[in-house]
């Protein structure tokens, strides 16, 4: 197709010469999609994620879920791109090992995210291209969040969304779990019952507005009599 | 500006704006704005040949980038009594240019005294967006029936049409299309090609992230138009199970002025509204 891009300013059309070479850019990096939520009660953490695992416009699996297991008492969930997910975790687990080696003891939630933020800084100049989020049990058996950004930085929460219907769900949460923006309501503490409950209504609603979201939901709940896990199917369009 | 206006003693197009787009644009994104993004649909659309007309299907989502923007838009338009368009591309552009179209096409007709032509209604369309040089991003799937029997059209963008038995288009093209490929007969029975077209929608649906929701179906043929709008909900939004209504106080009144109007009473009627 002749574009006029191809004709100069006389009218004339251009004369075909050799511009001389031409970067072309391979990017490292891919987005796979994918949401994952963690919440914290008082004696229970629930971690969740979708199971779709799509690139451009195109689903490449509808049971990949994002939630991965490290300890009795820790998940993370990963989402981002799915290959440094799967590095990353295979990672975390070989340094889990190690420690149980020569510690003689599980590794617990707090001491996982603080290991997770060095080993995602140590890689600053070329980064995990992952979003986690752990959720476990602390030492004292509460409920414990810690959410990540790709290079490591990592705080403390109650409840956090991540991946790519995280500004869907987060305003939703701070307002159900965190009570915002709301006046003359009892701050009643979440039940397990509520929460889950919570999570999936949150999730339903995730996937009718976000194409990357649907599928299956994964919840993994995690109190001391260990992990239980449920799949709930989503919207498949 | 003037320089330039004068320089140019070239006929045809003028093409000043795409370029005066082209620098906006860039000047736009080195102080990190980003210029605001036309909605697409996503979209399957799809069209087939049967034993006594055409039938024309779609899905019914609009996507803004990734995110839904609407999940029940309707993407098969009106153009004459026996002529449907669908749309896939930019939304605004597919809605516009076939409301042009219609009122061409009920233009042409009363001045000729004929029924329209499917085929005049595609040259029309592709004469306009060549025009354009693909600046419009309307790809449009014509069908209809005519005197001279049923026909289909596809219309891409820059202006190049295609006339076939059967046709995809939109982002889940290929996905409806393989079914079509696997499936289609020439002169099928209605029923046959009622699911036929349904079965490629869905694909689109399910195998496409820009599409989604329903399934649209429209019926031409020699006895008129069916247009089943909501053939079918191929996919349902799961159910809700807290109860997440508000209760009357929890948004915080920070000022309260009442000001009385002086007026008349004319006329007086209650209507009585549900109160929690």
């Amino acid at each position: 197709m002749l574009s006029s891009l191809s004709f100069g300013d006389t009218g004339k059309m251009k004369e075909y010469h050799y511009t001389g070479a031409v970067e072309h850019r391979f990017s490292p990096y891919a987005f796979n999609g994918g949401t994952v939520l963690a919440v914290a009660g008082e004696d229970f953490a629930i971690v969740a994620s979708d199971t779709r695992l799509s690139e451009g416009y195109s689903i490449h699996c509808r049971d990949s879920p994002k939630c991965y297991k490290l300890t009795d008492t820790t998940v993370i969930g990963c989402s981002g791109f799915h290959g440094d997910c799967l590095t990353l975790t295979k990672i975390i687990d070989a340094r889990l090992k190690m420690y149980k080696h020569s510690n003689n003891k599980m590794m617990t939630s707090g001491a996982i995210a603080a290991m997770l933020s060095t080993i995602l800084y140590g890689r600053r100049f070329f980064p995990y291209y992952v979003y986690n989020i752990i959720g476990g049990l602390d030492e004292e058996g509460k409920g414990a969040v810690y959410s990540f950004d790709p290079v490591g930085s990592y705080q403390r929460d109650t409840y956090k969304a991540g991946g790519s219907a995280s500004a869907m769900l987060q305003p939703l949460l701070d307002n159900q779990i965190g009570f915002k923006n709301m006046e003359g309501v009892q701050h009643v503490p979440l039940t397990k019952e509520k929460a889950v409950q919570l999570v999936k209504d949150v999730f339903v609603s995730a996937a009718e507005r976000d194409v990357y979201t649907g599928d299956a939901l994964r919840i993994c709940l995690i109190t001391k009599e260990g992990m239980d896990e449920q799949t709930i199917p989503l919207r498949r369009d | 500006m003037l320089q330039s206006l004068s320089q140019r003693e070239t006929g045809g197009f003028n093409f000043e704006n795409s370029r005066r787009n082209a620098e906006l644009e860039s000047s736009l994104s080195e102080n990190g704005f980003k210029g605001p993004n036309p909605r697409k649909t996503g979209t399957t659309i799809a069209g087939l040949v049967y034993k006594d007309g055409v039938i024309l299907g779609a899905d019914t989502r609009a996507t803004d980038d990734m995110v839904v923007a609407d999940k029940n838009c309707m993407k098969i338009h009106y153009i004459a009594p026996t002529i449907y368009c669908c749309g896939a591309g930019v939304a605004a552009d597919a809605e516009i240019t076939t409301q042009i179209m219609a009122s061409n096409v009920e233009l042409h007709s009363l001045n000729t005294g004929r029924r329209p032509l499917v085929a005049m209604v595609t040259r029309q369309l592709k004469q306009m967006l060549f025009r354009y040089q693909g600046q419009i991003g309307a790809s449009l799937i014509v069908g209809g029936v005519d005197v001279t029997g049923p026909q289909l059209y596809s219309v891409f963008p820059h202006g190049s049409y295609d006339k076939l038995p059967f046709l995809t288009m939109g982002s889940g093209a290929a996905a409806a299309v393989s079914v079509f490929e696997d499936r289609f007969k020439p002169n099928m029975e209605l029923q046959e090609a009622l699911s036929l077209v349904r079965d490629a929608v869905a694909a689109g649906i399910f195998c496409d992230l820009g599409s989604g929701s329903n399934v649209d179906l429209c019926v031409i043929s020699q006895s008129g138009v069916d247009f089943k709008r909501g053939y079918e909900q191929a996919a349902t939004r799961g159910q809700r199970g807290g109860d997440y209504r508000y209760k009357r106080g929890t948004t915080a009144v920070i000022n309260k002025t009442i000001t009385n109007l002086s007026l008349e009473l004319v006329q007086e009627s209650v209507q009585t509204m549900d109160q929690d």
